[in-house]
């Protein structure tokens, strides 16, 4: 009677031996959710805000147009004027309608009319440089765009 | 030299540090990427020249190099945009018996409005030095006035917001059935409404 009275005031010890497998579920959760950056960032990439967005679906089908200022590491070699980012490079206006061609025919037959060019643009960019690309995908014949933007309030843009 | 036969049992007490580890490695790298905006469709490059369309019909709107907003050349607040568009949708100006009657229609019916939503044209210009951001907001109110309009004559006869439905249709997780009924659904909604939102150089008579 005096043994088992002892033995109830001290507490159990609480087992850790489920924990590995919760972090490891969270590790898998974070894994599977989060898309890792094919392309580094060469150009300030401040997305403006939107409210009536609607979802890119497939990746497959889109092409990437990045504008804005070179980044901070980049502006003493190449000044605070918006460039154009393709792929991994910056590049003029005049390159565009080359480089998306070439990413279409990458793509196979079957998608490539249903092929969407997701413009991501600094909100801090001039409307001139946008409407140009778009002239140039006009020349190229592939008019469906997405300014690709952040979900959020819209009148945050203007300051 | 018994107990030396046993085989020890391995410490997986730092099996939790590892994974956390991995864990923390994951959060930090990993950007989840924003995959939406605002969808357009670029008017194609031909040569075919413009019908000619009735002055009423256009609805103008331009952004100039300060981010001023002009709206059928007066000034105009951003937040006053979505109405003013709504206004003009909605305006439904021919009479009834005419063939385009606009019987869905709860504007003003102003002959110096537009006649049918059918007809109803917006015109947006932007200055080449406005900035981008103004740009978006613009073009997210003028998105706005459509949906709303749109989402009414859903609500109407279907009970269902169009911003939904469109929604349900792209779910990869629907059925090949209820996907044609939508379909069918939305492109009537959409023919009530036809977004016809022209960013082409209109002549102005200034």
């Amino acid at each position: 009677m005096k043994n088992y009275r002892k033995s109830k005031k001290r507490l159990p010890a609480i087992s850790t031996a489920s924990l590995p497998d919760i972090v490891f579920m969270l590790l898998f959760f974070f894994m599977t959710v989060t898309t890792i950056k094919n392309n580094t960032l060469l150009v300030d990439n401040n997305l403006p805000n939107a409210e009536e967005v609607k979802k890119l679906e497939k990746k497959d089908r889109i092409i990437e147009i990045f504008v804005g200022k070179p980044s901070r590491e980049l502006v003493e070699v190449l000044g605070t004027e918006p460039r154009i980012q393709l792929d991994n490079k910056l590049a003029n206006v005049n390159d565009v309608a080359p480089y998306v061609l070439s990413e279409l025919s990458k793509k196979p037959d079957a998608i490539r009319n249903l092929v969407t060019v997701s413009l991501k643009v600094d909100k801090d960019v001039k409307v001139g440089i946008v409407s140009d690309i778009k002239e140039e995908l006009r020349k190229v014949n592939l008019l469906k765009v997405n300014y690709t933007t952040y979900e959020g309030n819209a009148f945050a843009n203007v300051k | 030299m018994a107990r030396n036969n046993e085989i020890p049992e391995v410490n997986a007490g730092s099996m939790a540090d590892i994974a956390f580890l991995l864990l923390i490695f994951f959060l930090v790298t990993a950007t989840i990427q924003t995959d939406m905006g605002l969808d357009r469709k670029l008017p194609p490059k031909d040569t075919t020249p413009p019908l000619p369309i009735n002055e009423r019909n256009i609805f103008r709107v331009s952004l100039n190099k300060n981010n001023e907003l002009l709206v059928e050349d007066d000034r105009m607040q951003m937040q006053d945009l979505k109405d003013a568009a709504i206004t003009f949708l909605d305006n439904g100006g021919t009479m009834v018996g005419n063939e385009d009657y606009c019987n869905y229609c709860l504007g003003e019916r102003s002959s110096s409005s537009s006649d049918n939503p059918n007809e109803a044209i917006i015109a947006f210009s932007s200055d080449r030095e406005a900035a981008y951001g103004t740009y978006i907001l613009v073009q997210n109110e003028l998105t706005a006035a459509y949906n709303e309009l749109r989402n009414r004559e859903a609500q109407r006869l279907f009970k269902s917001d169009f911003t939904e439905m469109e929604k349900a249709y792209f779910d990869p997780k629907i059925s090949a059935k209820t996907k044609l009924e939508l379909k069918e659904n939305i492109n009537q909604i959409r023919s009530m409404f036809p977004m016809r939102l022209s960013e082409a150089q209109t002549n102005m008579n200034l």
